[in-house]
């Protein structure tokens, strides 16, 4: 039976979601409605009872106060189109699913297969419009596409007793599960071709080596034992291209790489990971010896460093920036609630502690036509922005830390970079905390969600460029609530040593996950036929590499099998023994106990043949720029202030809950009236001590175009710059390097790829120089390397970026500071040297200049400041402290000013000892390694003592008034206004995002 | 030695809050704290009559999915509990009827009233007569608020004081009743504990942010008529030491221990003196 609820609000209440429809339809479309109102709408497909059904509508579907409920009666009413959007069949529906939940309680009977629940969304449009622009709104808006579908009805058309006639998108499929055997004795061009219509993403020497690995007689003899035949099935092809993808295997960081410089020197680099990323760490942690704070580096889900004697730290960026171009909201949700899972399931599992969120767009007010396939960068901000949203507060994970950075490339593919951290007991049941092994024997537990279509080819999609056939089933939609339910679980488990390891199933689902658990014992045996389905008709290579989400895999103990599975299902969470891990050295997977894998270990995981790479450096030539200055430098403030990389994100980050867990101090934003940007989170996560964790960023593509090498090393130095502001020790860090580059890979249609690799290159050496200075070891990151959109002859390709996150310790949380200034008559300094560097910056990008260098980093000076900053902190003498990054000493100044509530009178000439620069440069110049700090002024000498021979400038005292004046050369004014048009200036742009 | 004061922090299903409700409980001086699963009520193996204070955190349960808290809701109704043949509503009632204290807060605020546990004054005590829902601006908003808390009130959560500061954290926070007949009512028993304020008035608004979700009469917060059941939208448990301000750095002179704590160790008191 066949039911349909409607529940509309009553007449008299405003409905939010219909009217933020209505002003976005106005903005994209110029469509302007009279009014637009909402309907949710619920098909019930189950054996249940008018009566039941009745019940149902009023009870959990309606709230009375405000809402009324219908069954099988249409609710809407004074529209003239309707648009009903509903997902497509086997779409995570994650609505349908609590509902589902809601009947049973009420009902007392649990659903039977195929039985369910379905949501849809009615808005009901009233103006004039006509059909044409209703499709337009309808698959330009209100649905996207790929995951949903729509009914258009008109106001004539509208059967006023009847309504819409029930939809079930109930997934229906009648195929046989079966096993396609693949013949690789074919010509090169059938070999590229099996890989491109599979979504395989393999090269031709990849499918090579396939063949011969068959091929050798060794492993024909071997596979005649396990019944299989000479040729690959299609479950073993999938198989060794998710292992085998860009993105699980980093074959580009694992390239041989021959590297030509602008001199033509050449030199070969026998994988970037492993020289760089690594050698920098094992550098550090030699120099540090007895202070490393490393516990566990490269070689989990997420990197672990020690907090104190009890607890360790966790941390883990990933990007999710291809799903989040096909879907934003589900693309990014996926993309929080997946990183999770990796923090999560590191060493024996950890507890989530924070999120921290960085996007990368292009302007929201873009306004030019869009290429075929690309969403409008507002929709994916709003998208990406609400997926988040939902994904970080429903696990109540505090998202303490971000930004957003805007570049017209952007467009071609938007950056999602969500990143969580963990606190994890030093030591689990007598073992390190950190450390996991699966043993011969354990049994191999799968919980959490159920496996669907959904994903299929996530990891492989991801690895490529985003083109016209990109797959519909890449997209997944994240369920925070099952997996916190699972997670809730998981810790109880942890606690009583009911497994042995745990990992996370992302990227290549079951494939990768046991699979890389088995390399601890060597081998696995796999019944896929056991998985626990969403819906029938899933093939077995199906089953095997669906990245359906909120699933974790285990090693369990025979021994604790039961207890386990008891513990599972009494909390309301799914758990399925699928097999079992052995040293056989077999990837073994069974359907219906017929073999459909059987590959060996080693040549799954290390037969990949390394790719050989070409890279070529050509500095982009750069003149100095030559312009007369304004007198009046007010108005060139004003404008950088409002600059979409400078101007205030409150509308997004309040959206975000950043405060639960009681464990943020210092929050994303702070001063006066709660209203200025903070430069890094600090959290006090334990009652019992007042021990804090810093966190903080750093990302600059905008240098990219000008160096990759100053992009990256002024990544590094603004992610050290604002955790060392707020207090971080720069004794206790570790950083996190997260590459997203365009496709660095030389072919006909990426005819720049070598330069592309060479700026690769030259981001690596300047990680691997920043870091071994600064004495900050890496423990984790990732890389995405296919950031290009390619449709028909347009090619857009996102600027280089390394998003550099850093994780670390305050030892007692009372002595952070912020960037606010606190009162009146405080000294106000800049630490650090100022240098005609503005090339990428946000001054000449104002002015349209392409023009001038990007800053260098000295790193050596910058930890001397970073020292001294820190024994200022410890001495209580900072009274607040400032980043100097995008827009300069002035942006600072000014977001000082205005986020303490006080005015400021500022003297440039007291910056004589610089070389002689240009009051324009002085102010706007975005050098590396500064800061301005205000000092009380009985501190003011001894503060000057302790910076020796650093550059410290005393620019002028904090004001009674709300004034903001700046002199200079001459006793010139530059700048003259006050600190309320600067912050109106500042919070304008986005207030109504 | 008198008896152990016992409180129960409700979670699972979304929840998120638990820890920082029980580390409150813990401040404000109960003895036994647990941390129970909802899960764990089902299968009978606790009970809420066992307790002095019930403690429903925020969250999202069910990831307000059906509107926030309605499966949750829908949960203490119907669903079976293992070996019995009554509700955790049933459970729930009988401890207030018992003199037992109850607080929700955010979600779980959402949820009480939902249960039609607030403000209870329907001659069918069960009837859901008011409504938290989005708030006005539509979106979830995190920002530090100014409550104004009524003297008269029966809430025994809030007894001696006068304003707090706490942060809301929600998306379905505007207060709603069913009719002005029963917002009148809500007011004339003096069951509207806390209103949003202005911080230098300070009386009662509805000017954004400082009401920051558009509730009707500024209704933060409301008790049933013992003054046992107090559910509000703010986060007590967000603000229980210095460092949870938002502007600790530069206010000087705030007390080590923050507003929120309040409200449990007044709790805590009245079941010392009146329940034990």
């Amino acid at each position: 039976m066949i039911w349909r609820i409607e529940v509309a609000l009553k007449e008299e209440v405003r409905d939010a979601r219909g009217d933020r429809v209505q002003r976005e339809l106005a903005h994209h479309f110029g469509v302007v409605t009279e009014r637009v109102r909402t309907i949710d709408v619920y098909t019930v497909e189950a054996d249940l009872s008018r009566e039941t059904i009745e019940r149902v509508a009023i009870g959990p579907c309606c709230d009375p106060v405000i809402q009324n409920a219908a069954v099988n009666l249409p609710l809407a009413r004074d529209f003239d189109i309707l648009v009903e959007v509903g997902y497509r069949p086997g779409v995570t529906d994650n609505v349908g699913r609590t509902a589902r939940e809601a009947i049973e309680d009420l009902s007392g009977r649990r659903f039977t297969a195929g039985e369910g629940v379905y949501t849809a969304v009615q808005y009901l449009l009233q103006g004039e419009i006509t059909r044409e622009q209703a499709a337009e709104i309808a698959y330009g808006y209100l649905a996207n596409e790929l995951i949903q579908s729509c009914r258009i009805v008109t106001r004539g058309d509208f059967d006023r007793h009847q309504g819409l006639a029930p939809l079930v998108p109930k997934v229906t499929s009648s195929a046989e599960p079966k096993v396609t055997e693949i013949d690789l004795d074919v010509s090169d061009e059938e070999l590229v071709d099996i890989s491109r219509k599979n979504m395989l993403a393999l090269s031709l020497e990849e499918m090579k080596t396939i063949r011969a690995y068959i091929g050798r007689p060794e492993v024909r003899r071997a596979r005649r034992q396990a019944r299989l035949g000479e040729r690959l099935t299609d479950a073993e092809l999938e198989a060794l291209a998710q292992t085998w993808s860009e993105h699980c295997k980093h074959k580009i960081f694992a390239a041989r790489i021959d590297y030509t410089d602008e001199q033509g020197n050449s030199r070969v680099i026998d994988s970037l990971f492993k020289t760089y990323v690594v050698g920098a760490t094992e550098e550090v942690r030699r120099r540090k010896g007895q202070e490393d704070i490393c516990l566990s580096v490269f070689k989990d889900n997420a990197g672990v460093i020690r907090f104190n004697q009890d607890w360790n730290l966790v941390f883990k960026v990933e990007t999710h920036n291809s799903p989040s171009a096909l879907d934003p909201y589900g693309g990014a949700l996926t993309g929080i609630v997946g990183v999770n899972r990796d923090a999560f399931g590191t060493g024996q599992g950890a507890d989530l502690l924070f999120n921290t969120d960085v996007f990368c767009f292009a302007s929201p007010f873009h306004d030019a036509p869009l290429p075929p396939r690309l969403l409008h960068p507002r929709r994916i901000f709003e998208g990406v922005v609400t997926g988040v949203e939902h994904g970080g507060n429903k696990s109540g994970v505090p998202t303490v830390n971000g930004s957003i950075v805007f570049h017209p490339r952007f467009l071609g593919k938007p950056l999602v970079y969500c990143g969580t951290g963990a606190l994890m007991p030093a030591v689990v049941n007598g073992r390190a905390g950190y450390e996991k092994k699966a043993r011969v024997g354990d049994r191999i537990v799968m919980t959490g969600g159920r496996i669907g279509k959904d994903g299929i080819h996530g990891a492989t999609f991801s690895s490529e460029e985003l083109h016209e056939g990109s797959p519909v089933t890449a997209v997944q939609i994240g369920d925070p609530i099952t997996q916190k339910r699972m997670f809730d679980f998981l810790l109880v488990a942890r606690d009583r040593g009911l497994y042995h390891s745990i990992t996370d199933n992302g990227a290549g689902g079951l494939s990768s996950s046991v699979g890389e658990m088995a390399e601890d014992t060597g081998g696995f045996v796999l019944h896929l036929d056991r998985c626990p389905l969403k819906y029938s008709g899933l093939q077995p290579w199906e089953i095997l590499i669906s990245e359906a989400q909120e699933r974790m895999t285990l090693a369990v103990p025979p021994d604790k099998l039961a207890e386990f599975l008891a513990l599972a299902a009494d909390m309301g969470v799914e758990a399925t023994d699928l097999g079992e891990f052995t040293d056989s050295g077999y990837y073994h997977c069974l359907y219906k106990s017929r073999t459909v894998t059987y590959l060996e270990m080693d040549f799954l995981h290390q037969g990949v043949p390394q790719l050989q790479l070409e890279a070529r450096w050509q500095p982009p030539r750069r003149e100095e720029a030559d312009f007369p200055m304004e007198e009046d430098l007010t108005g060139a403030l004003c404008a950088l202030l409002g600059r979409l990389n400078i101007c205030s994100k409150e509308s997004v980050v309040r959206r975000y809950d950043h405060e639960v867990k009681a464990a943020t101090v210092v929050k994303p934003m702070l001063g006066a009236q709660d209203d200025g940007p903070s430069d890094a989170a600090v959290l006090r996560p334990l009652a019992e001590t007042f021990e804090g964790v810093v966190v903080a960023h750093g990302i600059c593509p905008k240098y990219s175009d000008l160096d990759a090498y100053a992009m990256m090393a002024n990544a590094v130095d603004e992610a050290l710059r604002n955790y060392v502001a707020v207090g971080g020790d720069i004794d206790h860090v570790a950083g996190l390097d997260n590459f997203c580059w365009c496709d660095p890979v030389q072919s006909e249609r990426n005819p720049d790829g070598c330069y592309k690799l060479a700026q690769l290159v030259r981001a690596n050496e300047a990680l691997y120089h920043c870091c071994t200075v600064y004495e900050v070891p890496l423990i984790s990151g990732k890389d995405s390397m296919k950031n290009d959109y390619q449709i028909g002859a347009t090619r857009i390709s996102i600027p280089p970026t390394v998003l550099f996150s850093v994780i670390g310790k305050i030892s007692d949380v009372r002595r952070a500071v912020t960037m606010d200034v606190k009162r009146p008559g405080d000294q106000i300094a800049l630490l650090g040297r100022t240098r005609r560097e503005l090339g990428g910056s946000e001054y000449y990008d104002f002015l349209g200049l392409a023009a001038g260098v990007p800053p260098q980093v000295d790193a050596a000076y910058g930890r001397r400041l970073f020292k001294v900053l820190n024994e200022a902190q410890r001495q209580s003498l900072l009274v607040s402290c400032h980043d100097l990054s995008d827009g300069g000493l002035a942006v600072a100044l000014a977001e000082s000013a205005f986020a303490g509530g006080h005015g400021m009178a500022i003297d440039l000439t007291a910056m004589g000892g610089n070389e002689p620069l240009r009051d324009d440069e002085l102010l706007f110049s975005e050098s590396a390694g500064r800061f301005l700090v205000t000092v009380r002024k009985q501190d003011r000498q001894d503060f000057q003592t302790l910076c020796g021979d650093l550059d410290l400038y005393w620019l002028g005292e904090v004001t009674d008034d709300r004034d903001f004046r700046i002199s200079g050369s001459g006793g010139k004014l530059r700048v003259t206004t006050d600190i309320d048009t600067l912050k109106q200036a500042w919070q304008a742009p986005l207030k109504d995002m | 030695m008198s008896r152990p004061i016992r409180a129960v922090v409700i979670t699972g299903n979304g929840v998120n809050c638990e820890k920082e409700m029980a580390l409150a409980c813990r401040l404000g001086g109960a003895d036994e704290i647990d941390i129970v699963h909802i899960a764990e009520l089902l299968a009978g193996r606790v009970r809420l009559g066992d307790y002095h204070l019930i403690n429903f955190p925020g969250g999202f349960l069910d990831g307000d999915d059906l509107g926030s808290a309605k499966a949750g809701v829908n949960r203490l109704l119907y669903a079976p509990v293992a070996g019995r043949n009554d509700h955790l509503i049933d459970q729930l009632r009988a401890a207030i009827a018992d003199g037992k204290l109850v607080i929700g807060v955010c979600n779980g605020f959402q949820l009480l009233l939902k249960a039609g546990l607030l403000p209870a004054l329907a001659p069918d005590k069960a009837r859901q007569t008011v409504t938290l829902t989005h708030n006005e601006g539509g979106r979830f908003e995190d920002r530090w608020c100014w409550l104004q808390v009524d003297p008269e009130s029966p809430c025994v959560f809030t007894r001696g004081l006068e304003r707090l500061y706490l942060p809301v954290r929600h998306g379905e926070g505007k207060f709603v009743a069913e009719s002005a007949a029963e917002l009148a009512r809500i007011e004339e028993k003096r069951l509207g504990v806390l209103k949003y304020c202005h911080p230098e008035t300070p009386l009662p608004t509805m000017d954004y942010p400082w009401n920051p979700n558009g509730s009707q009469g500024a209704v933060a917060g409301i008790c049933d008529e013992s003054g046992r059941v107090f559910g509000l939208m703010p986060h007590p448990e967000a603000y229980l030491f210095r460092t949870h301000h938002p502007r600790w750095t530069r206010e000087p002179g705030l007390p080590e221990e923050g507003m929120g704590l309040w409200l449990f160790r007044n709790a805590i008191d009245y079941i010392r003196s009146d329940l034990l």
